[in-house]
């Protein structure tokens, strides 16, 4: 028999969107921030955009004495304060109909065999068809209780028809070895292909716009390489502290935080090699390859560099030091700013340093990829003229205004000849950021639909690991204290000089 | 900003649009030219609706307004600034430089990007042939902007050129997304198919046509009070899967040997309307077939006349 096709799809026919097929999404630490602010609201919008199956069940699980309705009530506020699209009536009793509340603990068996039942009545009543995605926005620790749990209860194995799939987000271990180990506890239960890392710093739309800015023009691949490049300084900086999240911060800090999957993404993005189609699979071999390739520097202490903000104004405001904030040991040596220079040992970037950096209490939110050029070999003009010239630059902007911004040398107009670096931007949109897709929804949409491609694997996350751990290893072995920067400024002097010792200096972005 | 400028052609135009722009500094990444041709009564509603689009697609939008004055005339008010994603011109002319519309369009349109035309209400029988249609890469019309949709749609359907869209198909993309969701999820051999709403509807009668064009099989019509389509149903050997909408807003969606469920449905506003329709700029080949098959319906007298529902 051959498959069937379905009459009423046609590859030209573009406009139609592919709605999730009939699920329950089950979500754990439903209490949490996370949930309330993003998840929710992002359930609701793809509702709303009508991307949601007719039969669709969200199941809370949580420690609260509460019933479906309390639930209910829990996530229409959440939708009505964060929901990106309008509040409509209709579209939430499309919802309404398909939620239910599981309290418990993880630990409570009796809980579990509570969520089996809600969710096979779900397929019964709402025809969800059994298939179950099981979102776990809880802290690490706990995935070995739950997903342990969802085996022994049978909510794990696929029978029949039905697909099982397990969200997780980052950080994906804290370094190599409980890496492996945390791989080891998922894939005992889920296949690789059921497992969805999330990291939602980087939204789908973001990934398939430097895809297209890559691949699909012929301008900048002659440029992209090591005849031209002469290094690459990718940068999250964050206006933030670590507010209330000590807990989670302090011993984690900023190139565990958002070094290892953010940046490494990053760079393996702008650094891979073109796939031969945009398949999950290929794009996940060429990321590999390119993560594969690249080494941490062989003289750690000049070639990376690590501070905590001190006390300070950021933006006008005063703010305390990272060690003054509550729940911080006096004496930590979690770094809130790391630097790292990456190389990567392949043809085409053999001799460009990637310089990584990641910080809090920057004086601005800003996260982008600055390709900077080599000077050109020639210059037929006085040395004079081309004071104000700086290096050309390619910089690819995340966040916050998404584009593409370009820095060149111009004659100052009326001057007998003086160069100047001008920009020219190119913007994804004015206010297009408003209206698109929040990257949550992307990502619950790709995992009701079973569309990896963007997620990483395991693989991606220990190469990722492989490159960070001797950093983080000697970082260790330094111990504190660490180099101190005032808030509200660019970073540790530290952090200069190890730029400089390259004969490099930072961008502002 | 609101720049006004009376009596005026389109070298004053695009010099006030290039001073003001340099005055405010902001950089130009606008990706096509929206023409919009209006009356002057329906201005507001397609002002707000370019707008809304504009800022999903930042780009020019020019609406011209023709007048009934006989004295030949152009004003022109430039929207510039932080209100507007882009720029936005009101042309509004009158007299004999109406009859040249295209000559003070054709000036203003942004170099080497696309062009879009569109024609909330009115629009000329042949659009691709329009002085401002050839201009534009994509036309868009609105047979449900009239007064007489249907057979504004039929004209549309017999006049269809590539390139040329109209906003009755891209008010049943909600509808269409749902049955083809329908039918991955329950892969049936479909025999005959259903189609009920109020008398005169336009879209019902493309869905129709869309259906017949993409199933092969009879697909009936039949018209009861509204609003909009009530249901669609495509019958298979275990029985119909349908969706009923009776309020316009939240339908039930029914499967063979399924529980019954609740999805909304609700018609959508003309900015989500022209937002969709400005994702895409290349021809639309379904709608092509679709359209093929609404003037086959048409002139097939079996089902010219619209069935009275069973009671």
């Amino acid at each position: 028999m051959t498959e069937h096709v379905n009459p009423l799809r046609d590859p030209q026919d573009r406009r139609l969107p592919r709605i999730a097929g009939p699920s329950v999404l089950v979500i754990f630490g439903v209490t949490g921030d996370l949930s309330r602010k993003k998840l929710m609201p992002a359930v609701y919008d793809l509702a709303n955009r009508g991307l949601l199956p007719p039969g669709f069940g969200l199941v809370g699980f949580a420690r609260r004495d509460w019933a479906d309705q309390d639930f209910a009530k829990e996530v229409h506020d959440s939708v009505k304060e964060h929901a990106r699209t309008p509040f409509r009536e209709e579209v939430w009793q499309q919802l309404l109909e398909g939620i239910r509340f599981v309290p418990g603990e993880f630990s409570d068996d009796q809980a579990f065999e509570t969520l089996r039942e809600t969710i096979q009545e779900l397929d019964e009543q709402r025809g969800t068809g059994g298939n179950h995605a099981f979102y776990l926005s809880i802290p690490p620790s706990f995935f070995d209780d739950v997903v342990g749990q969802l085996r022994r209860h049978g909510m794990a194995d696929e029978k029949g028809q039905g697909w099982r799939r397990v969200v997780i987000e980052k950080p994906f271990g804290h370094d190599l070895r409980s890496a492996r180990e945390l791989n080891d506890i998922v894939s005992t239960v889920f296949p690789p292909e059921s497992v969805f890392r999330i990291d939602h710093y980087l939204g789908k739309e973001t990934v398939q716009n430097l895809l297209a800015f890559r691949f699909a023009n012929q301008m900048f691949e002659p440029i992209w390489n090591n005849n031209y490049v002469s290094h690459v300084q990718i940068t999250m900086a964050e206006d933030i502290g670590i507010g209330g999240r000590a807990g989670y911060y302090d011993g984690i800090g900023a190139a565990r935080d958002v070094i290892q999957n953010h940046l490494m993404q990053l760079m393996a993005l702008t650094a891979m090699e073109e796939p031969t189609s945009f398949e999950a699979a290929q794009l996940r071999t060429e990321k590999q390859k390119v993560l594969g390739a690249a080494r941490p520097p062989v003289d750690i202490d000049a070639h990376t560099a690590r501070g905590q903000y001190s006390a300070g104004w950021q933006g006008g405001e005063k703010v305390k030091g990272f060690l003054e904030e509550d729940g911080i040991k006096p004496d930590s040596f979690t770094e809130t700013y790391a630097a790292i220079r990456v190389d990567i040992d392949n043809r085409r970037w053999a001799g460009v340093p990637f310089y990584l950096r990641s910080a809090k209490r920057m004086p601005r939110r800003v996260t982008e990829i600055a390709l900077n050029f080599k000077r050109a070999p020639h210059l037929p003009f006085t040395s004079t003229d081309t004071e104000e010239l700086g290096i050309n630059a390619l910089v690819m902007r995340i966040q916050p205004d998404e584009g593409i911004t370009m820095r060149f040398g111009a004659k100052v107009p009326s001057t007998q000849m003086e160069i100047r670096e001008v920009s020219m931007d190119f913007n994804y949109g004015g206010s297009f950021t408003e209206s698109s897709p929040e990257a949550y929804e992307r990502l619950i949409l790709d995992v009701l639909l079973g569309e990896p491609p963007l997620f990483p694997q395991h693989e991606e996350v220990e190469l990722s690991w492989q490159i960070l751990d001797p950093i983080l290893n000697r970082w260790a072995e330094l111990g504190g204290p660490v180099d101190q920067y005032e808030s509200g400024t660019w970073g540790p002097q530290s952090g200069i000089d190890m730029l400089a010792r390259d004969g490099f200096v930072w961008r502002r972005p | 900003m609101i720049i006004h400028l009376n009596h005026t052609n389109a070298g004053a135009i695009s010099s006030t649009i290039r001073k003001a722009r340099r005055s405010s500094g902001t950089a130009s990444g606008l990706v096509f030219t929206l023409v919009v041709m209006v009356s002057a009564r329906r201005y507001e509603e397609a002002l707000e609706a370019a707008l809304q689009a504009g800022r999903e697609h930042p780009s020019r939008i020019i609406l011209v307004v023709k007048g009934t004055g006989r004295t030949s005339k152009l004003d022109a008010d430039i929207h510039f600034g932080e209100d507007a994603p882009g720029d936005v011109i009101t042309l509004r002319m009158g007299g004999e430089v109406a009859e040249h519309a295209d000559s003070v369009v054709l000036p203003l349109l942004l170099p080497d990007s696309p062009v879009v035309a569109w024609w909330p209400n009115e629009s000329p029988v042949d659009p691709a042939d329009d002085p401002i249609g050839r201009l534009a890469k994509r036309r868009i019309t609105d047979a449900s902007g009239v007064t007489h949709s249907l057979q504004a749609l039929r004209l549309r359907a017999e006049h269809h050129a590539i390139g040329d869209t109209d906003l009755t198909w891209t008010r049943l993309t909600v509808w269409r997304a749902l049955l083809a969701a329908a039918l991955d999820q329950y892969p049936a051999r479909i025999s005959s198919a259903k189609v009920e709403a109020d008398r005169d509807n336009a879209p019902a009668e493309l869905l129709a046509s869309w259906l017949e064009s993409r199933l092969h099989v009879p697909v009936v019509r039949t018209t009861n009070d509204g609003p909009g389509i009530t249901a669609v149903r495509l019958t298979t050997a275990a029985g119909d899967i349908a969706i009923i909408r009776t309020d316009g807003l939240l339908a039930t969606y029914e499967v063979p040997g399924q529980p019954r469920r609740k999805v909304a449905l609700k018609r959508r506003s003309l900015t989500e309307l022209i937002s969709e329709e400005l994702r895409r700029l290349d021809a639309d080949d379904i709608f092509e077939a679709a359209a093929a098959t609404l003037v086959k319906r048409w002139d097939n007298p079996d089902r010219t006349k619209p069935k009275k529902a069973r009671a």
